[in-house]
């Protein structure tokens, strides 16, 4: 795979902060899905540029508190404040009859730009994301890992600085996993984003983030936060990384 | 195919061998033989009689898809449009169109507007709820997506439910085409001076069993042909998302 060590093209001007200090900061958030509390009370601040991954058991409300962050929802409690964010959906969510080219391109024609002159933007990306030749290919037709390059190309499109990754990877085989990983490093090393990744794989968290936060059983609360040392993306058998292993299981394992 | 083709065959063999045995007068049975004839004999009697029904067919599907279309989208837009003009649909359906069909001729005559209008009204329904169904049935994953990308309603329509919609909707077409044809023969039995559900009914008192044939061939020949090019458009616009993604290439 050559994207590895390939530099994506810049998409456009870095992304305007509307937010002064975080990108986000959620503020004793809680939340109520008809009879069920979902967010037991989630405080939780994120600087510009940094990753922070949220690993919690299934069912904790991980997705729920995106959907807080990007706005499908307010709170029931509570206040979210954050800069607007682009969500990439636990299943990809491309669209299954139009091309990967107008698929990455969708953002650009929601703000109003005509197909021809959408695809032609999203182009190189796509090219720099390692798809070139795939533009005309529809998602049935591609991998996996090539599926989610896709939609990773679309959520930068939106020009937005804060994405929210909903297990992005956990469909895929380990190997293409550990692949995509340095892949996704390497676009951010490039792009600087604002990054909220929820997963229910420490290793992934670990290996992507700069801080990970360890969410309880249902109403979910942060139970621990654990900071990153080092750059991404990080070896996996490095000691302190599986020192730091050990003490996310603990935590998820006393939630 | 093959046996299709042999099933045709042996029920064609049957017939003729039915009608040749003398089992039945050939005036009220022509044999497939005697069919075959006069399609080549009346061929130019039955190819201009088959364009006044064809464009009756034509005019009164297009008419039936701009209708069913425009009511499944307004209908799916707005709920009270859907809770006001659902139930009207479903009542339309339930109009004797058998007993309203020779009132209307009567009032706008011959022409070919009240003939597609007949077609329409049969055929415009299965559109609607083939594609309002469909409409309703978006993927809410995809729905979400959009919203969290600030699209507007309209966006959300033009960019994911419409094209959710349209192979559904070629499906409405496809059932929507075999009412036509119905539709059409029933609007010339109704009042028309011509068109193949004309010929029929002329031939048959005039003892020309052939001819009537001649034209029930047509007419079905046509309607193959119609079903077939939907058939074909359809299988053009399914992009296999009940297919397992089928890894090519890296990944
Ligand atoms: N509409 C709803 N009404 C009631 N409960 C819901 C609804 N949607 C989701 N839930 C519940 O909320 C919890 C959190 O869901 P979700 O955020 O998807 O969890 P996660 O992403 O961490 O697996 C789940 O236990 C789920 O059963
Ligand atoms: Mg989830």
């Amino acid at each position: 795979m050559q994207s590895n060590t390939t530099a994506p093209a810049r998409v456009g001007p870095p992304p305007e902060h509307t937010t002064a200090g975080a990108a986000v900061q959620l503020v004793r958030v809680h939340h109520r899905l008809g009879e069920v509390e979902v967010l037991g009370g989630i405080d939780l601040a994120v600087a510009h540029g940094e990753t922070v991954a949220l690993v919690g058991p299934s069912g904790c409300g991980k997705s729920t508190l995106l959907e807080l962050v990007c706005g499908l929802q307010a709170p029931s409690a509570g206040r979210v404040d954050t800069e607007p964010a682009a969500l990439l959906p636990q299943r990809d969510a491309l669209l299954p009859w139009a091309d990967a080219l107008d698929n990455a391109a969708l953002p650009l024609r929601l703000q109003g730009a005509g197909r021809g002159e959408a695809r032609g933007t999203a182009a190189p990306l796509l090219a720099e994301l390692g798809l070139e030749g795939f533009e005309r290919a529809r998602p049935h037709e591609l991998s996996g890992g090539m599926r989610q390059r896709v939609a990773v190309a679309r959520a930068l499109l939106t020009g937005r600085g804060l994405l929210c990754l909903d297990e992005p990877f956990s469909a895929l085989d380990a190997i293409t996993r550990a692949d995509t990983h340095r892949w996704l490093a390497g676009v951010l090393a490039a792009e600087p984003r604002t990054v909220l990744l929820v997963t229910h794989d420490v290793e992934e968290a670990l290996v992507l983030a700069d801080r990970v936060c360890v969410l309880s059983h249902r109403p979910a609360r942060i139970v621990t936060e654990l900071p990153i040392p080092g750059t991404r993306p990080r070896d996996p058998a490095a000691d302190e990384l599986v020192a730091l292993r050990r003490a996310a299981l603990e935590a998820l394992r006393g939630c | 195919m093959l046996i299709s083709v042999a099933i045709v065959l042996a029920l064609l063999g049957a017939w003729e061998l039915y009608v040749r045995l003398g089992s039945v007068d050939a005036l009220l049975l022509p044999a497939p033989s005697a069919v075959a004839e006069t399609l080549v004999e009346d061929r130019g009697m039955l190819w201009s009689n088959l364009t006044v029904t064809a464009a009756e067919i034509g005019f009164g599907i297009l008419l039936a898809l701009a209708v069913g279309l425009g009511l499944a989208i307004a209908l799916h837009l707005s709920r009270s449009a859907r809770t006001a003009v659902y139930p009207l649909l479903v009542a339309s359906q339930a109009v004797p169109i058998v007993v309203v069909a020779p009132l209307l001729i009567l009032w706008f005559g011959y022409d070919l507007g009240p003939k597609v209008a007949i077609i329409a009204l049969l055929a415009f329904f299965p559109v609607v709820v083939v594609t309002l169904d469909a409409l309703a049935a978006t993927d809410a994953e995809l729905l979400r997506l959009l919203r969290s990308m600030d699209a507007t309603r309209w966006q959300r329509l033009r960019f994911v439910e419409l094209p959710a919609a349209v192979p559904a909707a070629v499906s409405g077409a496809k059932v929507a085409v075999a009412v036509a044809v119905i539709g059409a023969v029933f609007a010339e039995y109704s009042g028309s001076d011509a068109g193949l559900g004309h010929l029929i009914l002329q031939s048959i008192p005039q003892l020309e069993t052939a001819r009537a044939w001649a034209a029930v061939v047509v007419l079905a020949a046509f309607a193959v042909l119609l079903v077939s090019i939907l058939a074909a458009a359809e299988r053009r616009l399914s992009y296999g998302t009940r297919l397992p993604h089928s890894p090519k290439g890296p990944s």
